[in-house]
C-alpha cells in the first residue's frame, strides 16, 4: 500500500503545512515566537511569582509583582458592598440558590412544571434572605444591597423579563391590527433612539417628579425596569428578523388544519423562528448583561462600583490594574457561560435539520 | 358540500376570478386544469380561505365563509389541503407533524393522535419514517406525509393544489398512487393538476380554467375526446404533446 509522503502528516506535516508553507509565513511565525518568548514569561512573572496574595496595602507595594491582597483582603466589601458584616452569608446563600437552579434548568429534558415551581419557590426564598424581617432575620434596606448580588438581580430578572416582552413586541410590530402595530413600533424605535444611561437617568430622576409626594420606587426596581425596556426593544428586532425568515407555507400549512393565530405562533412558527436568531439573541443578552455596570451612574453599587470604591482606599490606592484584571474575569465567567450553552442549545434544537 | 355562488376576486386590479359558479358534491372527485395564472390555485384556496374573496358566496359543508374568524377555523379543521411544497414542520418529527392537528384543535389526547397518526402513515406506506424528521424524506415521501397529516384531521373534503409538479420524475407515481387509493375510498377530492392520467382513471369532472372563469367542464371521456372550446383543445394538445 501507498502511504502517503512523510512530510505532509503528522506534527512535522501540521507545522510545514501551517506555519512554514512560504516566506512570509515563515517569517511571521518566527517574529510571532519571538514575541510571545518576550511578553509572556514576564507577565507569569507578575501575575504567578513575584505577586503578592494576601498580605497589607504596604506589603504589596514592596512586592515586585501583581497584588491581589487588594482582592483577597476586600473580597467581602467586592462581592458584597454594604449589606450588613454579620449578615452576608445571606446574599451568599441566596447567590448559590441561583447558582443552583441555573445549573439545574441547563438541561432541557427538566423543564416541566416541577421545575417552574422550583423557581417560584426559589425566588421567595432568595428575596426574603435579601429583604429579611421575618423569622428573626434582621430586615435590611434595599439601598444597602450592592455587589455581585445586585449585578446577578439586574442581568438574570432583567433578561428572563426582556425576552419575552421582546417576543410579544415582535409579534406586535408584526400584527395586522393597525391600532396594535403602531404601538409597538413607537416603542421599539424610541427605546432603541435612546442610550440606556440616558433610560436609567430618566427612570431615577425625572420619574420620581412626576410621582405625587410621599410616594417612591425602589431605586433598583426602577433600574431594573429600565433595563428590561431596553433590552426587550432589541431583542424584539432580532426576533423580527427571524420571524420574516419563515416561508409563507409554514403559516398556511399551520392554519390549513385549523390552528388559531395563537397556536401557529407557539407551534410552528416561533420555535422555528427564535432557533434561527439564536446567535444575535444571545449576542443581544451578552451586552444587556455587561451593560448593567451602567448603573453606577445612579448610585447603584453593582460589583463593578465596589471593586472601584476599594481602589479610593488610600491604602490600596493604585492597584486597579489587578482589581480590573478580576472584574474581567468575573464578567468574562458569566458572558462566556451564556454564549457555551447557546451553543449547546443550538447543537440540541438542530436536529431537524 | 361545496358551492361557489358568482364569485370573484382581485389582486390588486389584476381580476384573478371572474364570477366562478360551482358546485361539488359530497364524494365528488374534481380535477381542475389550465395555465399558469389562470386562476385555478387560488380558486381552491379560497375554500379554507387562505385567501379571501370578495365578491359572491362561498359555502362549505352548510357554512358560508365571511370574516369570522371562529367560522373559518371551523371550516379550516374539515377541509384538508396538500400543497405543493409539502411545507410540513421541519422542527417535528413525522409523527409529531400528524398528531398537531388533531390534538390541539380537536383535543383528541396525544396517545390516541398518535394511534391515529401511525394510522395513516401505513396507509401511505411510510410508518417506517414516523420518528425522523421532514428533512431526512425524500420529496415523495414528504408529500405522502402531508397527505397523512391532512388525513388525521378526518377531513370531509381535501384540497390537492399541484401536489406533484415540485417532484422529481420518478416520485410522483408514489404520491399519485396514495391519492388514487384515497379516491377510491370515496374521499371528496379537489385538486389542481396536470396529470391527465391521474384526472382520466379517478376524477367525476374535469374542469378547464383560464383568465379566471371556468371555460369548460365535462367527464374525464368527453373532455378528453371532445373539447367544446378553442382554448381547451388548444391546451390540451400542448401537454398531451
Amino acid at each position: 500500500m501507498l502511504k502517503p509522503p512523510r512530510a505532509s502528516i503528522g506534527v512535522i506535516g501540521w507545522i510545514r503545512n501551517n506555519l512554514f508553507n512560504g516566506m512570509l509565513n515563515s517569517i511571521l511565525t518566527i517574529l510571532t515566537l519571538f514575541l510571545l518568548w518576550q511578553f509572556v514569561p514576564p507577565l507569569f512573572r507578575w501575575a504567578f511569582i513575584d505577586s503578592a496574595w494576601h498580605t497589607t496595602g504596604q506589603a504589596c507595594r514592596d512586592a515586585a509583582g501583581a497584588c491581589w491582597s487588594v482582592i483577597s483582603i476586600n473580597y467581602r466589601f467586592i462581592l458584597f458592598g454594604f449589606y450588613p458584616y454579620e449578615e452576608q452569608w445571606r446574599p451568599f446563600l441566596a447567590m448559590l440558590i441561583l447558582f443552583g437552579l441555573l445549573f439545574y434548568t441547563r438541561d432541557r429534558t427538566r423543564w416541566k412544571k416541577p421545575l417552574a415551581y422550583g423557581w417560584i419557590i426559589g425566588l421567595f426564598v432568595m428575596g426574603f434572605l435579601m429583604i429579611g424581617g421575618l423569622f428573626g432575620l434582621k430586615p435590611v434596606e434595599s439601598t444597602q444591597w450592592g455587589g455581585l448580588p445586585l449585578t446577578l438581580l439586574l442581568s438574570v430578572f432583567g433578561l428572563t423579563a426582556a425576552y419575552p416582552l421582546g417576543v410579544i413586541l415582535a409579534l406586535g410590530r408584526r400584527s395586522k391590527m393597525p391600532g396594535i402595530k403602531v404601538l409597538c413600533i413607537i416603542y421599539i424605535e424610541l427605546i432603541r433612539g435612546v442610550p440606556l444611561i440616558s433610560l436609567l437617568f430618566m427612570s431615577s430622576i425625572i420619574l420620581p417628579l412626576f410621582l405625587p409626594e410621599g410616594i417612591t420606587i425602589n431605586k433598583i426596581l426602577r433600574a431594573q425596569v429600565a433595563i428590561i425596556m431596553f433590552t426587550a426593544a432589541y431583542i424584539a428586532e432580532v426576533v423580527r428578523g427571524g420571524l420574516q425568515g419563515m416561508s409563507r407555507g409554514q403559516y398556511e400549512a399551520a392554519e390549513s388544519i385549523g390552528l388559531n393565530y395563537y397556536l401557529t405562533m407557539r407551534l410552528v412558527i416561533l420555535p422555528q423562528a427564535l432557533k434561527i436568531v439564536i446567535p444575535p439573541t444571545v449576542s443581544q443578552l451578552i451586552s444587556a448583561f455587561k451593560d448593567t455596570s451602567l448603573v453606577v451612574i445612579i448610585a447603584l453599587f453593582d460589583v463593578l462600583k465596589t471593586t472601584q470604591s476599594v481602589l479610593s482606599n488610600p491604602e490600596w490606592m493604585g492597584f486597579s490594574r489587578e482589581a480590573y484584571v478580576f472584574l474581567a474575569i468575573l464578567y468574562f465567567l458569566g458572558c462566556f457561560s451564556m454564549s457555551n450553552y447557546s451553543r449547546k442549545l443550538e447543537k440540541e434544537l438542530s436536529r431537524g435539520d | 358540500m361545496i358551492q361557489f355562488i358568482d364569485v370573484h376576486k382581485w389582486y390588486g386590479e389584476f381580476h384573478v376570478l371572474q364570477g366562478i359558479n360551482l358546485s361539488v358534491e359530497k364524494q365528488e372527485r374534481i380535477v381542475i386544469c389550465g395555465p399558469s395564472g389562470s386562476g385555478k390555485s387560488t380558486l381552491i384556496r379560497c375554500i379554507n380561505r387562505l385567501e379571501e374573496h370578495q365578491r359572491g358566496r362561498i359555502i362549505v359543508d352548510g357554512i358560508e365563509l365571511t370574516n369570522n374568524i371562529k367560522n373559518i377555523e371551523k371550516i379550516r379543521a374539515e377541509v384538508g389541503m396538500v400543497f405543493q411544497h409539502f411545507n410540513l414542520f421541519p422542527h417535528l418529527t413525522i409523527v409529531q407533524n400528524l398528531s398537531l392537528g388533531p390534538v390541539w384543535v380537536r383535543k383528541t389526547p396525544k396517545k390516541e393522535a398518535e394511534e391515529t397518526a401511525m394510522y395513516y402513515l401505513e396507509k401511505v406506506h411510510i410508518a417506517e419514517q414516523a420518528r425522523k424528521y421532514p428533512g431526512q424524506l425524500s420529496g415523495g415521501q414528504q408529500q405522502r406525509v402531508a397527505i397523512a397529516r391532512s388525513l388525521c384531521m378526518n377531513p370531509k373534503v381535501m384540497l390537492f393544489d399541484e401536489p406533484t409538479s415540485a417532484l422529481d420524475p420518478e416520485m410522483i407515481k408514489e404520491v399519485l398512487d396514495v391519492m388514487i387509493e384515497l379516491a377510491q375510498e370515496g374521499m371528496t377530492m379537489i385538486v389542481v393538476t396536470h396529470e391527465m392520467g391521474f384526472a382520466k382513471s379517478v376524477a367525476h369532472r374535469v374542469l378547464f380554467m383560464d383568465f379566471g372563469k371556468i371555460v369548460e367542464g365535462n367527464t374525464p371521456e368527453e373532455f378528453f375526446s371532445n373539447p367544446q372550446h378553442e382554448r381547451t383543445k388548444l391546451f390540451l394538445s400542448q401537454i398531451l404533446h
